[in-house]
């Protein structure tokens, strides 16, 4: 979402901050992202969505339009839509066209797989639908470390079939990490080659990212760089608000964005099986708020669903209470904290006062992950010894 | 081009507006930009725009009096910039 914060209109009579509005909620998410499939070729390390086998439970394309129809009637503007590779569902234009025909924008990100030079000219000419592509290095080297071999090459195609579709302003989409840091500038001039927008968000230790998040999460001194980059260069950069557990390193103000967690008030996500859940990066049974097919619906969730309102009170700063960077930081990402094992009402893990680092070595119990859709594991695919004749009793034949 | 109160300006027809307990959210979505309107009188001032010949009249019928009109006209030049209002032809 570009959030152009205008319109200072006159405070004709007293009303209360935006951003205190937001926390309270608001009768329908101001965007809302959509995994429309669980689905995807490639398995990149650090999948919020630990993404890789299709859900058999998945929505069909009648329950899609169905949710769509439900968006319009709330004027959710327009969705994230993502994955999974959302372009692998045999019905994905089908449900951009519908939903674009319905008053719901569409921003899909997409690793490239499906952006073929055909594909690239239909999108150029649609006015609703906008794409991301996912990069997570401006070099084949760091980004294929994360993404996987070719997953470069493949979205950098399909970067230029946009582009020769006259597809104008891409987003480029960059999770940073400790190895792309220093890319930043690099980043910056591969969107520019291909007219497109770069977008840069914070590595969440969700999904996948919960297994290499020590290792790939930027280092405190990074975090200052980042910081100063975002400060000096990030007028043209989107960050999806993403990075507000900084904004206490400068000056109010001086890091783009309304600087608020809007999980569950203003943004949430729905899965593809209709889990709705508070935000992208919280795919865990402790943030899921309802189904939209056995709870009623979408509205009935996002209105009455018990964690959402929970979530719309007022937050304990618990123990960073008495930190001066509490306005700015409002203690950082739930989710981070949550899947790093670390205290809700305490300090994010990457806390610009340096309170994580002690927080991250104390004792602390990890989440365990409550879906997991990769198609293997981390060492390898398991090998299974399988008996070369039949078992003499069913059950001989361990199930395990 | 500086924003111009003595004609009429119109919502883009690509954009659309939410109405909000503080005001309202407006989204284009040619330029997918999200923009808040953050009180009611702005709102109307806009909801007012189509019924009027100019933006000064369009004030003055949501309540604000030439005398007030100053931070409104500025607003609503921050949303023409972002090609939110579209004037004349250009609608």
């Amino acid at each position: 979402m570009t959030v152009t914060d205008t319109a200072p209109a006159p405070e004709v009579k007293p009303v209360p901050r935006l951003v205190e509005q937001f926390e309270h909620g608001l009768d329908a998410p101001i965007c809302l992202t959509w995994e429309l499939t669980y689905a995807c070729n490639l398995a990149c390390v650090h999948c919020l969505s630990s993404s890789g086998k299709r859900d058999p439970r998945e929505l069909s394309t009648e329950q899609c339009k169905d949710i769509i129809d439900e968006l319009q009637r709330m004027q959710v503007f327009y969705v994230n839509i993502g994955g999974g590779e959302p372009t692998v569902r045999p019905d994905f234009w089908e449900l951009v066209d519908y939903a674009t025909a319905h008053q719901v924008g569409v921003k899909f990100s997409t690793n490239g797989v499906r952006i073929t030079p055909e594909v690239a000219t239909k999108l150029a000419a649609s006015d609703y639908v906008d794409v991301q592509i996912s990069l997570d290095g401006a070099t084949a080297e760091v980004n294929d470390a994360v993404r996987g071999k070719g997953s470069f090459a493949m979205a950098v195609r399909a970067l230029e079939n946009l582009a020769d579709a006259g597809f104008s302003d891409a987003k480029i989409s960059v999770v940073v990490t400790r190895h792309n840091v220093d890319q930043l500038d690099e980043f910056a001039a591969l969107a520019a080659r291909y007219g497109a927008t770069l977008r840069i968000t914070r590595l969440r230790p969700s999904g996948r990212g919960a297994d290499v998040w020590d290792e790939l999460h930027p280092t405190q001194e990074q975090q200052v760089q980042l910081y100063d980059w975002l400060v000096a260069r990030g007028d043209r950069v989107l960050t999806g608000d993403s990075f507000f557990h900084l904004s206490g390193l400068g000056a109010p103000g001086a890091l783009a964005g309304l600087n608020l967690c809007g999980a569950g008030r203003v943004v949430c996500l729905i899965d593809p099986v209709g889990d709705v859940y508070a935000c992208p990066f919280a795919i865990h049974d402790r943030f899921l708020a309802g189904n939209i097919l056995s709870d009623g619906g979408f509205d009935n969730v996002w209105k009455n669903a018990p964690l959402f309102r929970e979530l719309r009170e007022p937050q304990s700063a618990g123990a960073c209470g008495s930190c001066g960077h509490y306005d700015s930081c409002r203690g950082g990402c739930m989710a981070a904290k949550f899947f790093t094992g670390l205290p809700l009402d305490g300090p994010d893990p990457e806390c610009v006062e340096g309170w994580g680092v002690p927080a991250l070595e104390q004792e602390r119990v990890k989440p365990k992950p409550s879906g997991d859709h990769s198609r293997g594991t981390k060492q390898g695919p398991v090998a299974l010894t399988l008996l070369t004749k039949p078992p003499a009793r069913l059950c001989n034949e361990s199930p395990v | 081009m500086a924003f111009n109160p003595e004609v009429s300006w119109r919502l883009h027809h690509q954009v659309a507006v939410r109405p909000e307990p503080f005001g309202a959210l407006l989204y284009h979505f040619g330029t997918r930009k999200l923009s808040f309107l953050k009180n009611r009188t702005i709102v109307d001032v806009i909801n007012a725009l189509n019924d009027h010949p100019d933006v000064r009249s369009a004030c003055r019928a949501a309540g604000v009096q030439d005398a007030e009109q100053g931070p409104y006209l500025h607003a609503l030049g921050v949303l023409a910039e972002s090609k939110m209002l579209v004037t004349g032809e250009n609608s």
